[in-house]
């Protein structure tokens, strides 16, 4: 028995796809899930083959939901976002479905994810950053042990890097995340954040001053007491973006 | 005020001045000829009276730029070009007899005599400019009102264009779409009922005018389309609920209003939470104002402290300065970091 999640918010769209499926008797549908919190406890859970998943909705969006899961399952997505925007990560999904989708379409999609399981399969990536959410600029969304924690940037001190993690410093806190630090420096707000080091990204309005350290090396001290090094490329980025 | 273009201006300016020196000739020749003098004393005369004409011309030219009388207002204009010809003619005396021809007997008899004529001749000219001026400008003013009626239109057909693109968002016809897909397989009497609110609905959006105002019944009535649409979708979360008072149904706004703040409520409401929400309008009728709230909840900890009105609100906000001329009639709150509010205030003429 092959086993798949509907992630949707609106019940009559996964009610739509849950007729489809009708046509496969080897598929079984264990879960359908309302939000990316029951997605993500869902797909930890069954550890599903397939999954049908939304883009819009409540707290954490589709692609914030697959960046929480470890080894995602293949991924059909159902949205109604236009495929211009769909393009963007075609290669890496099975297969996109525009609401409102035909037997046929579904059938082709499910076609193309039965080939693909022949070959070995590969996670979902999301390709370009253009397509990504506008609210996802203002929020990162972290695991918790079994809680998902949405943390807003503007609460950020720093990120450091941790070998294929990295470290996000909020006020109070640190959460671990595995993403790179080139994706925060492309995806987090230029005016706010800055990659100071190769291990380090500050933001701005945490900073209270620079001190020179030795000769030609400087640190910044933050509103929390945290020292951050500097490298020579950090230092004069630091300069021109706050206009010294 | 438009500009010339230069080579139109130094045309014109040098079309002016022979304007003025052929005069000059003219009435130096009807001095020689009726009166005997001299070509010199003729060219003095008349070159001199000419000259300050000019001068009063040019005075009268600058007047009518930064004073345009209606007709009925116009004697303010005569009394000025008549003062403007008395100086000019004393000038002229002033000017003769003391420095050009001091101690020309003949000639003095001459000037005294025709002070009225000469009054009267430099007052005319004054007025011809005074007249022509007034035209120039006036074309000018028509042509400047021209363009910016144009531009407004413009402005107006835009903004038209935009709310269209706000209303029908892709996404929400679509996802309505959708629903009454999925409702056609197993619920086609359903199906059948979405379909004739979604085409309800977006008739009203269509036909309805962009300027027009209508009724907060009517406004209402159309919001009702859009939440029936809304609440096939989401009515297993969402509820709404809708107070007005009995003086504010009467009272106006413009049109298609309160729908993209009620989708913004919505859509802030559904995507910021994840259990039940309750979309509350209210109305109310206060002196001349009527005011419409809209209620949404929101997560406190993970929305970020919003600046301004936000973006799905500000094209709201613009329409209403441009239709009131007229800030904070879009204001936003938050109640106990749980419940947003939006409120509309539309003054009642």
């Amino acid at each position: 028995m092959i086993r798949t999640i509907l992630i949707d918010d609106e019940p009559l769209a996964r009610s739509i796809t849950r007729e489809y499926l009708q046509g496969y008797p080897d598929i079984e549908i264990v879960q359908e899930c309302n939000d990316g919190f029951e997605g993500v406890k869902a797909i930890s859970q069954h550890k599903p083959d397939l999954i049908f998943l939304d883009i819009q909705m409540p707290k954490i969006n589709g692609f914030e939901m697959l960046e929480l899961i470890d080894t995602p399952p293949a991924v059909i997505f159902t949205t109604a976002f236009d495929e211009y925007a769909m393009k963007a990560f075609e290669a890496h999904a099975i297969d996109y479905l525009l609401k409102p989708f035909s037997k046929d379409r579904f059938d082709k999609a499910m076609q193309k994810w039965k080939q693909q399981k022949q070959s070995a399969s590969e996670p979902v990536k999301i390709l370009s950053e253009e397509i990504r959410q506008p609210e996802e600029r203002n929020r990162i969304v972290v695991k918790e042990g079994s809680n998902i924690r949405i943390i807003p940037v503007h609460e950020i001190q720093y990120i450091e890097a941790y070998d294929d993690y990295v470290k996000i410093f909020t006020l109070k806190e640190m959460f671990l995340k595995k993403k790179t630090m080139g994706f925060y420096e492309q995806s987090l707000n230029a005016d706010q954040f800055v990659r100071v080091h190769r291990s380090y990204i500050i933001q701005l309005s945490q900073l209270t001053r620079i001190e020179p350290l030795e000769k030609d090396t400087h640190i910044a001290l933050l509103k929390t007491g945290a020292k951050i090094p500097l490298s020579k490329t950090g230092y004069a980025k630091l300069k021109t973006v706050l206009g010294l | 005020m438009a500009t010339l273009p230069k080579f139109l201006s130094s045309r014109l300016i040098l079309g002016y001045l022979a304007w003025w020196i052929v005069l000059t000739i003219i009435q130096a020749y009807a001095i020689t000829d009726a009166f005997h003098f001299t070509w010199e004393v003729a060219l003095l005369d008349s070159g001199c009276i000419i000259f300050l004409a000019a001068i009063s011309g040019q005075i009268m030219h600058n007047t009518v730029r930064y004073y345009q009388p209606s007709i009925k207002r116009s004697f303010h204009m005569i009394i000025w070009g008549i003062a403007l010809a008395v100086l000019c003619v004393v000038g002229h005396r002033f000017i003769m007899t003391n420095y050009l021809i001091p101690d020309d007997s003949a000639y003095l008899t001459y000037l005294a005599g025709s002070y009225i004529f000469r009054g009267v001749f430099t007052w005319i000219m004054i007025s011809m400019m005074g007249t022509i001026s007034w035209v120039w400008f006036y074309f000018q003013d028509q042509r400047a009102r021209e363009s910016y009626e144009q531009d407004v239109a413009k402005l107006a057909r835009e903004a038209e264009l935009t709310t269209l693109r706000q209303q029908l968002q892709p996404h929400f016809l679509f996802n309505s779409l959708n629903s009454i897909s999925a409702l056609a397989g197993t619920r086609p009497e359903e199906a059948r009922k979405m379909i004739q609110q979604l085409s309800d609905f977006l008739r009203g959006t269509i036909k309805r005018d962009n300027q027009q105002l209508v009724t907060l019944e009517e406004e209402l009535r159309h919001l009702q389309l859009y939440l029936d649409i809304e609440k096939v979708r989401f009515g297993h979360r969402m509820k709404t609920e809708i107070e007005k008072d009995e003086a504010s149904l009467t009272m106006v706004l413009p049109s298609l209003l309160l729908q993209p703040i009620v989708e913004n409520a919505i859509k802030f409401g559904l995507y910021d939470t994840t259990g039940e929400i309750t979309i509350r309008v209210t109305a109310r009728a206060v002196e001349n104002n009527l005011k419409v709230t809209v209620e949404n909840p929101f997560d406190a900890e993970t929305t970020q402290p919003r600046q301004g009105v936000g973006f799905g609100l500000a094209g709201i906000q613009r329409r209403l300065y441009l239709l009131y001329a007229r800030n904070h009639l879009l204001t936003t709150r938050q109640l106990e970091n749980q419940i947003f509010i939006t409120e509309v205030t539309i003054p009642q003429t």
